[in-house]
């Protein structure tokens, strides 16, 4: 167990490391980062005084290691924009997206659960078929389109739901559908096929025929097994959520970290793109060892000797 | 010889009909995106301001020379839908080469050569799961300016996983069957063995996962086109045109219903076909 700790721990770390030299690399795509944040009408003092200001008057690779170290220490640099801290930047939007995303997990698990649960209990009938369809429809739905639907429809025709800021937990409900919607497909074919495998073992057959009531199979055996993989993707998908709700954010007007991610890529504020590429990127890190951790818990086969 | 000998062979009832459902999709928006200049009713180029915004053949007031209507620039609508099919094609498309060969790549070396080249390639599909796709391309987008193929390269870059992770994992059972070892004793190199015996036999996998891929990348990419940092203007992609038509839609929701439906038939459309090649080849796509 602690083993297996130790060498996910290090594949986390080098994960994270390699992340933040992407990032790095990837704000310096553009070349000559002072002229972009001079802007168009600046002369060549001005363009000189940016960049000493910033400090990219220094080689890359000194610029890279300053970076990197304080990072290490919490400082994510200064926005050229906001002028304010990135990290408390960051700090400050990151409970909207955070109860975005969890907003979203809540609402695709009560609805993939039972539907996985049903579907595979009722394999190849008329029910299965149709869940089996929600999950492909669910799956080709653009999020930001049926954002826009939802907002006409509930916002503007039937005005039940504010149609964007962040004012009160109204104002979630409408984007945690939408962000749950990305999630509902694959929780749900992967609880029906967990369901259907666990339906099929010997355990199962041993409980039946021990004379345990259909509730009691399927809640306390068969989907305790079934729930493993679920509970393990359910934290990656939260991973995958955050790093979504950029597009929903911009759509409902909400000022999470997305939102704040769209604002700097169009100022042209390299220090917080770069920031939030990495704390999103660590936040999954994070999430994916947590499911294995939580896969190791709840499945003591996991954990070896 | 296949290694998917024991398929459950293609399943028949409602599971064919909406692969040929799919198929039917995909056909008409391949005949749209190659003869899209022969077939579009007016120049979807072209505005007309004094024409902004006429409905659609269903609503009251229509002009029947624009069955779609036309947008906030006096542009057919129906000009510019078939011709950002166009577009969403392409896009699918380029963008699943560029990422088919990254992924197959990684994929087949590690899942061949096992040890140290397996390990890193596995380290090189952790890491690219880690990276938010949408703020990445928006931000390389937004820092080098857009353009269509500028578009292609930064999703064929990020979308590349899914190939890798399933022909990493075909390769490694084809690995171990008795023609590779045959090979093997026959004297054949390593380049004869993947190109003649691993690749052939992973193939209908892979055929899947592209399918998968092109819906994944034309939805990514109206996205992107939708956020403003994709197609650039005044292309018609399906998303920049929801974008350009969003400060409408409360007073004409038909503007954003159009090409959304567009958008979300063609999508299904795709994954209802690579579902059933899915089916068909009894190929596995999960990671």
């Amino acid at each position: 167990m602690l083993q297996f700790l130790v060498r996910r721990l290090i594949v986390a770390v080098l994960v994270a490391a390699t992340v933040m030299t992407l990032a790095f690399i990837l704000t310096r795509l553009s070349g000559d980062l002072a002229i972009s944040i001079a802007g168009p009408n600046a002369t060549q003092a001005d363009v000189e005084a940016v960049r000493k200001a910033y400090g990219l008057d220094q080689p890359l690779v000194t610029q890279f290691f300053n970076w990197v170290g304080n990072a290490l220490s919490g400082d994510l640099g200064d926005s050229y924009f906001f002028k304010a801290r990135v990290s408390s930047l960051i700090a400050e939007r990151m409970p909207v997206t955070l109860t975005l995303g969890l907003t979203g997990l809540v609402i695709a698990l009560v609805v993939s659960l039972p539907l996985g649960i049903l579907a595979a209990v009722r394999e190849n009938t008329g029910f299965d078929r149709a869940v089996q369809l929600v999950t492909l429809l669910g799956q080709a739905m653009p999020s930001f389109w049926l954002g826009l639907l939802l907002m006409i429809t509930f916002g503007l025709q039937l005005g039940w739901l504010p149609i964007s800021g962040t004012g009160s937990w109204e104002h979630y409900v409408m984007p945690g559908i939408v962000l749950a919607f990305s999630a509902i497909p694959a929780l749900t074919r992967l609880t029906r096929a967990g369901m259907i495998q666990a339906m099929g073992s010997d355990y199962i057959r041993t409980a039946r025929a021990k004379g345990l009531s259909r509730a009691s199979i399927l809640l306390k055996h068969a989907l305790r097994n079934a729930a493993i993989p679920v509970v393990a993707i359910a934290a990656v998908q939260l991973g995958f959520m955050l790093g979504g709700s950029i597009v929903i954010e911009q759509v409902f007007a909400l000022h999470g970290v997305g939102f704040l991610a769209w604002e700097s890529i169009g100022k042209n504020d390299f220090p917080v793109v770069q920031a939030v590429v990495l704390v999103l990127a660590v936040i999954y890190v994070a999430l994916t060892m947590l499911a294995d951790l939580m896969n190791a818990v709840l499945d003591p086969r996991l954990r070896g000797p | 010889m296949s290694v998917t000998a024991v398929t459950a062979g293609p399943k028949r009832g409602w599971r064919s009909i909406s692969t040929w459902i799919g198929a039917l999709i995909v056909g008409v928006a391949a005949i749209c995106a190659v003869f899209a200049p022969l077939l579009v009713p007016h120049d979807p180029f072209a505005q007309d301001l004094g024409r902004r915004l006429l409905v659609p053949f269903w609503m009251e007031g229509s002009n029947p020379d624009y069955i779609l209507g036309t947008d906030q620039l006096g542009r057919d609508y129906l000009s510019r839908l078939i011709w950002g099919c166009r577009i969403s094609m392409l896009i699918g498309v380029t963008v699943t080469i560029v990422s088919a060969l990254i992924g197959i790549t990684l994929g087949v070396l590690g899942g061949f050569l096992g040890g140290r080249v397996d390990d890193a390639v596995l380290f090189a599909i952790t890491t690219r799961l880690s990276i938010p796709v949408v703020l990445v391309a928006l931000a390389v987008v937004g820092l080098l300016g857009s353009s269509v193929t500028l578009l292609v390269l930064t999703l064929g870059l990020l979308l590349w996983d899914r190939f890798a992770v399933v022909a990493r994992s075909t390769t490694m059972q084809v690995r171990n069957l008795d023609f590779v070892a045959a090979a093997w004793c026959a004297g054949c190199s390593r380049f004869r063995i993947l190109s003649h015996e691993v690749l052939p036999n992973i193939a209908s996998h892979l055929v899947v996962v592209a399918t998968l891929e092109i819906a994944l990348a034309i939805l990514l990419e109206a996205t992107l086109s939708f956020l403003g940092l994709g197609v650039p203007p005044p292309l018609p992609s399906w998303g920049l045109m929801i974008a350009e038509a969003k400060d409408y839609m409360f007073f004409s929701p038909w503007v954003i219903v159009i090409p959304g439906v567009a958008l979300f038939v063609l999508v299904l459309g795709v994954n209802l076909l690579g579902d059933g090649l899915r089916d068909l080849f009894g190929a596995r796509t999960d990671p």
